[in-house]
């Protein structure tokens, strides 16, 4: 069997004294999609914060394509290593965030070539071409030329995801990305995550989407207070809840 | 009031009048570039999480902004000098104003900073950028933008305090009007004359500035 894509290995994630992530256990491999789902305050986007190394973590490791990112053991201790190598362990996985975060002094153009450029170190045009690929591919050529400011809130986010792709990534993480935009948007970006789907890319989505998430994924993974409360196939996650905790959650959530 | 208006004098010295604004125009920009690079660094140095370098940039400003500047241009001048600092007039005002810019700015840009989202640094490092880099190509561009109306009313009036260098007998326009005013006795005609060059320069630079915020803002 091919070697995991993802392993995270009893990851601990505390804010002061509160413990969010307990130990969490995951494994993905190339091609995977896998979506995580569980109340509000179960640890989700810390957990794909880790991932990102976007929050720092106490406890555990991640291994993204066989190496082991932000920490290193060093003299028996375990240190954080340099924010150059952060930076370069950062870019093996794509971010999308719920709130889109474009580059607002850029144009849609200008979102995607500015990592290709300054951290791939492409020339202009190279990079220029990737990008314009990518913004092909969420359907948004022909805006390439407009900022973030002039873009509504679906475009917004299909930029941001081309933005995160066009890089490259091992793996793309999604958090709530339809969560803050009006429902008749959500389907044009919840296509452009399955369009990607289709083309095997590995993603691990934060959602409520439960019907998109039924839909897109291999695997189902519930939350439930910092630790995988249960996970499988999104028939059995979904029909059959073998605790009390996701039967109550799957009741509460439209469906 | 029987007042005879008589410009002779003045329009005689005007090159000098001239030559003095020229003057001060140059010390602001330099002050101001200057002052930018400082504003930049300690802003950057008043949010880090760094207690020292928070500590250093809190003292610069607070102690910068609660003295006078015409203290600030004594002290440069006739202090330094006994502590071995030797500096000619126009270095030594410049090094203030400097000085001087850079507190005031310090605040303009931590005002900024302090206004930006946090996704914004983060969409930066999710694409694999290192923390400069993301200052440099993200943070520093678009705060800078959002900042520009207060930027250009701090260049205005640091442009006119360059009329402090007078004090110190820097030949700028304030200095060349006293100067016309004391050889001349046309006291209303020179500062009538001299107030006139400082609002049109103030003009001139409020519109230019007002074109570059158009050109850099960022569209919606
Ligand atoms: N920066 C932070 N500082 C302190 N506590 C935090 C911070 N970020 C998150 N938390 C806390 O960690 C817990 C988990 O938060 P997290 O955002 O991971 O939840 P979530 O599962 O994504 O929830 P939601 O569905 O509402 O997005 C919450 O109790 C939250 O208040
Ligand atoms: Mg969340």
């Amino acid at each position: 069997m091919a070697d995991p894509l993802l392993v995270i290995e009893n990851l601990h994630k505390k804010f002061d004294h509160l413990e969010v992530l307990r130990g969490v256990d995951l494994r993905m491999n190339g091609g995977d999609v896998v979506s995580i789902i569980g109340s509000s305050g179960s640890g989700k986007t810390t957990l794909l914060r880790c991932v990102n190394l976007l929050e720092d973590f106490h406890e555990g490791r991640i291994v993204v394509d066989g190496q082991e990112i932000g920490y290193a053991v060093k003299g028996g201790r375990r240190v954080r290593l340099p924010n150059s190598i952060v930076a370069r362990h950062r870019a093996l996985t794509g971010m999308a965030f719920q709130t889109f975060n474009l580059f607002p002094h850029l144009s849609a153009l200008g979102n995607v070539t500015l990592g290709l450029i300054r951290v791939r170190g492409m020339k202009k045009d190279e990079a220029v071409a990737i990008a314009e690929r990518w913004l092909d591919r969420v359907g948004l050529l022909e805006r390439r030329n407009h900022y973030p400011g002039q873009l509504s809130g679906g475009q917004q986010q299909r930029v941001a995801i081309a933005r995160a792709i066009a890089m490259n990534p091992k793996l793309m993480l999604f958090d709530e990305v339809t969560s803050a935009l009006d429902p008749e948007l959500v389907n044009e970006v919840l296509n452009v995550i399955k369009d990607l789907a289709r083309d095997g890319m590995t993603m691990l989505i934060v959602t409520h989407e439960m019907k998109f998430a039924y839909e897109v994924s291999t695997r189902i993974i519930f939350m439930n207070e910092g630790r995988i409360g249960e996970e499988g196939p999104p028939s059995e996650v979904f029909n059959n809840p073998k605790t009390p905790r996701l039967a109550e959650f799957l009741k509460n959530s439209s469906f | 009031m029987d007042y005879r208006f008589n410009f002779d004098a003045v329009w005689r010295s005007f090159d000098l009048l001239l030559a003095g604004l020229g003057l001060g125009l140059g010390l602001a920009v330099i002050s101001i570039f200057l002052g930018s690079l400082i504003g930049l660094v300690a802003a950057f140095a008043m949010i880090s999480r760094n207690s020292l370098l928070r500590g250093i940039a809190v003292v610069y400003v607070t102690a910068i902004r609660n003295t006078p500047i015409l203290v600030l241009i004594f002290f440069t001048f006739f202090a330094l000098p006994q502590m071995g600092v030797r500096l000619g007039k126009v270095e030594s005002f410049v090094v203030t104003l400097t000085i001087y810019a850079g507190a005031y700015l310090t605040e303009v840009f931590r005002g900024g900073l302090m206004a930006l989202p946090r996704g914004l640094r983060e969409a930066g490092l999710a694409i694999g950028m290192t923390e400069w880099r993301t200052n440099f190509w993200v943070i520093i561009p678009v705060m800078i933008r959002n900042v520009l109306p207060a930027l250009s009313n701090n260049f205005i009036s640091l442009f006119k305090d360059t009329s402090l260098a007078a004090a110190i007998a820097v030949p700028e326009l304030t200095f060349y009007a006293r100067q016309i005013n004391v050889n001349s006795f046309r006291v209303i005609e020179t500062w009538m004359v001299a107030s006139l060059m400082y609002v049109a320069a103030c003009y001139v630079i409020a519109a230019g500035l007002r074109r570059i915020e158009r050109k850099l803002a960022i569209p919606r």
